[in-house]
């Protein structure tokens, strides 16, 4: 294996749990749902997935815990900020506290334990091609999940009827009320297709990237989830060019590193977020563009008149 | 109505005393700077917890606190402690110097205990602290007999004396069996995160490095080191589980000796101010067994290990070199304590630029 491809697959690592968490986060907003409890529903996932891998042995039923989990999660959010009207923010930024402290009280019993690890996919000839072979045939089967996501949900959004439908519903819910439509119940769907997604990138923390679980383990990689979605102007395919710009300069400090380079390692840790304001700037400086792109409904109540 | 809530009140007063009383019982307490579940740093000052209570038993009553942020929240968290009855406090996280100093002052019948720190303002606080170090001189000189690439990987936290005192003597240590030795570090620039430990390993295996050793708290390197067959060292606590065919050793911090001796203190009525720097020798750092390395490697991990311990022998023993060629110790010149404490600069050999 060459070195530019093993750079190449840690990357591909890094950024697919940012991509996976970030893409059903932008599904939530395009919904017009602010949900800020992206780290708490992924640590969950992390928690539950790590635990039923471990007690099963089954990676795979690991993920769909985790998924699970996470879906079940932000209905808690979903039931408070759309049945109860509370505060979006408020309540999102709950569910994070919430998540971090229940997991670490679920997951005591875990602390100390190697888990169970999805390997890499292996396919005959295709996988032993040089040079390319393992980035685009040998890896996890959950990064090529993450692309198919990512295709799945840039379909979804601007090709169908339905994804029409949801982006309506974030732009203008008054509207798309008028029209009949029922906005809560199709927020209720988006925000739980997000849980499902943090779930998911919690799993893959806790089951692929280091198959372990330790309090917090998600490390605030839930909020670069958050930015990234901004940093896309809730675009998909952004979404993955920013998770994987984001994961390459991470990847690359590293390496820089332990080239000895000279350059101070404080300046380089700090990069990655460097890089992800730089390109806020550039994207924020065209007003007219970042007005097109935002849901226009994000963030606010709906209370339908009865 | 307003007597019979008063009537209540001091008749609860004095049972609560006279429970008090009965029992006459030390209370010990712990804070932490992180979850005891990180398996790390301060799971074990937990572990030391728990050997407390494992010896004294009802004789004392124990108390933690997780995850405290360094600040203001560490000051009213002391100053709780403090007021529930805790006649010992451990403050076991450098960031807590301060505020225990602080505290300290208010309640002058409350003994403190500060991990890490240099600060004793009253005379019921002192301070503890570990000479980790002398573990990575063992781990250097395994490295050194292991490696075939002759270059180790560093994974390092901050750059804090603590870290650069690590990673100077796992140079010496090296340099005592190769004097070509090298050693690449990688600083993470956290204590915790192991996505970011995963990914700086394998940045330097990618780069050749064929022993990993670390200075952040959780298990990913080593596990990485396993996925790739490369051989790695465990920190702060044994890693064994996470690598059976890959840990060489683990520096093990135990505390429990020295927190059982201290309430001992308490409840003998013996406790003093002072200022310990306890290692090998008294039981503070302890290796864990030595495995997947040929018997002659191990039998010079153990006579290095023996020699440390005997306190016959300390890691920054002159003649050592300075990163920039000029002298710092001549031969057979020791260091004093209060250079290592502030120690800021590389020793000849380490391939990094100390960032400042």
């Amino acid at each position: 294996m060459g070195m530019l491809e093993a750079i190449l697959i840690t990357i591909a690592t890094a950024a697919t749990p940012l991509l996976i968490a970030a893409v059903g986060e932008l599904v939530v907003e395009r919904s017009g749902v602010l949900n800020l409890g992206v780290e708490g529903m992924m640590v969950m996932g992390a928690v539950t997935g790590f635990g039923v891998a471990l007690t099963t042995g089954s990676p795979w039923l690991g993920f769909l815990a985790a998924t699970a989990v996470g879906a079940l999660f932000s209905l808690l959010f979903a039931f408070l900020t759309l049945t109860l009207v509370t505060n979006q923010v408020a309540t999102g930024l709950a569910l994070t506290l919430l998540g971090l402290g229940l997991s670490g009280m679920i997951g005591e019993s875990f602390v100390g334990l190697p888990g169970v690890k999805l390997g890499s996919i292996y396919i005959p000839f295709l996988t032993d091609l040089p040079l390319v072979g393992k980035l685009l045939f040998g890896q996890d089967p959950i990064f090529y999940l993450s692309l198919l996501l990512t295709g799945g949900v840039a379909y979804f959004l601007f090709r169908t009827r339905a994804g029409l439908t949801l982006r309506s519903v974030g732009d203008n819910h008054a509207s798309a009320h008028a029209l009949g439509i029922n906005v809560i119940l199709i927020r209720y769907l988006a925000v739980m297709f997000g849980g499902a997604c943090a779930g998911l990138a919690g799993g893959y923390l806790s089951i692929v990237y280091t198959p372990q679980w330790v309090e917090n383990m998600t490390a605030g990689r839930g909020w670069i989830a958050l930015a990234l979605v901004v940093f896309a102007s809730w675009r998909p395919w952004r979404v993955l060019a920013g998770a994987y710009l984001f994961g390459a300069v991470t990847i690359g400090q590293l390496h820089a590193q332990a080239l000895g380079i000279g350059v101070p390692s404080q300046l380089l840790s700090s990069l990655p977020y460097l890089a992800t304001v730089i390109v806020l700037v550039l994207i924020s400086g065209n007003r007219r563009l970042t007005m097109i792109n935002t849901p226009a409904s994000l963030g606010r109540p709906f209370v339908p008149d009865r | 109505m307003k007597k019979t809530i008063l009537s209540i009140a001091a008749a609860a007063a004095v049972l609560s005393f006279g429970t008090m009383a009965a029992e006459a019982k030390v209370k010990a307490c712990w804070m932490y700077v992180g979850p005891i579940g990180d398996f790390g740093y301060s799971y074990q000052h937990h572990q030391g917890l728990l050997a407390v209570q494992k010896e004294f038993g009802d004789q004392v009553e124990t108390a933690y606190l997780e995850s405290v942020p360094e600040g203001a929240d560490a000051e009213r968290a002391l100053e709780r402690f403090a007021r529930s009855g805790c006649n010992i406090i451990f403050a076991t996280s450098f960031g807590f110097m301060d505020a225990t100093n602080k505290v300290a002052g208010r309640f002058p019948d409350v003994k403190f205990e500060h991990a890490t720190g240099y600060k004793r303002e009253h005379p019921n606080v002192s301070t503890y602290n570990s000479k980790f170090h002398e573990g990575r001189y063992v781990q250097g000189v395994i490295a050194a007999k292991m490696s075939k690439t002759g270059v180790a990987g560093y994974i390092a936290s901050f750059p804090i004396p603590e870290v650069v005192l690590g990673i100077n003597a796992f140079m010496l240590g090296a340099q005592s069996v190769n004097p070509d030795f090298k050693v690449k570090v990688v600083w993470a620039n956290t204590w915790y995160d192991a996505g970011k430990e995963a990914d700086a390993a394998k940045a330097l295996i990618d780069q050749g490095v064929d022993v990993i050793t670390q200075h952040t708290d959780s298990t990913a390197p080593m596990q990485v080191a396993t996925e790739r067959g490369v051989k790695a060292f465990g920190q702060a606590t044994d890693m064994i589980k996470f690598g059976p065919d890959t840990q060489l050793t683990a520096i093990v911090d135990d505390w429990g000796p020295y927190y059982i001796s201290r309430v001992k203190a308490v409840i003998d009525g013996t406790w003093e101010q002072q200022d310990v720097w306890h290692g090998m020798k008294e039981g503070n750092v302890v290796m864990a067994p030595y495995t997947n390395m040929p018997d002659d490697v191990k039998k010079l991990a153990e006579e290095a290990e023996a020699k440390i311990k005997s306190g016959d022998f300390n890691p920054y023993t002159g003649p050592i070199t300075k990163q920039d060629g000029s002298e710092w110790l001549k031969a057979g010149e020791v260091a004093d304590n209060g250079t290592l404490l502030g120690l800021n600069f590389y020793v000849k050999g380490v391939d990094d630029k100390l960032p400042q």
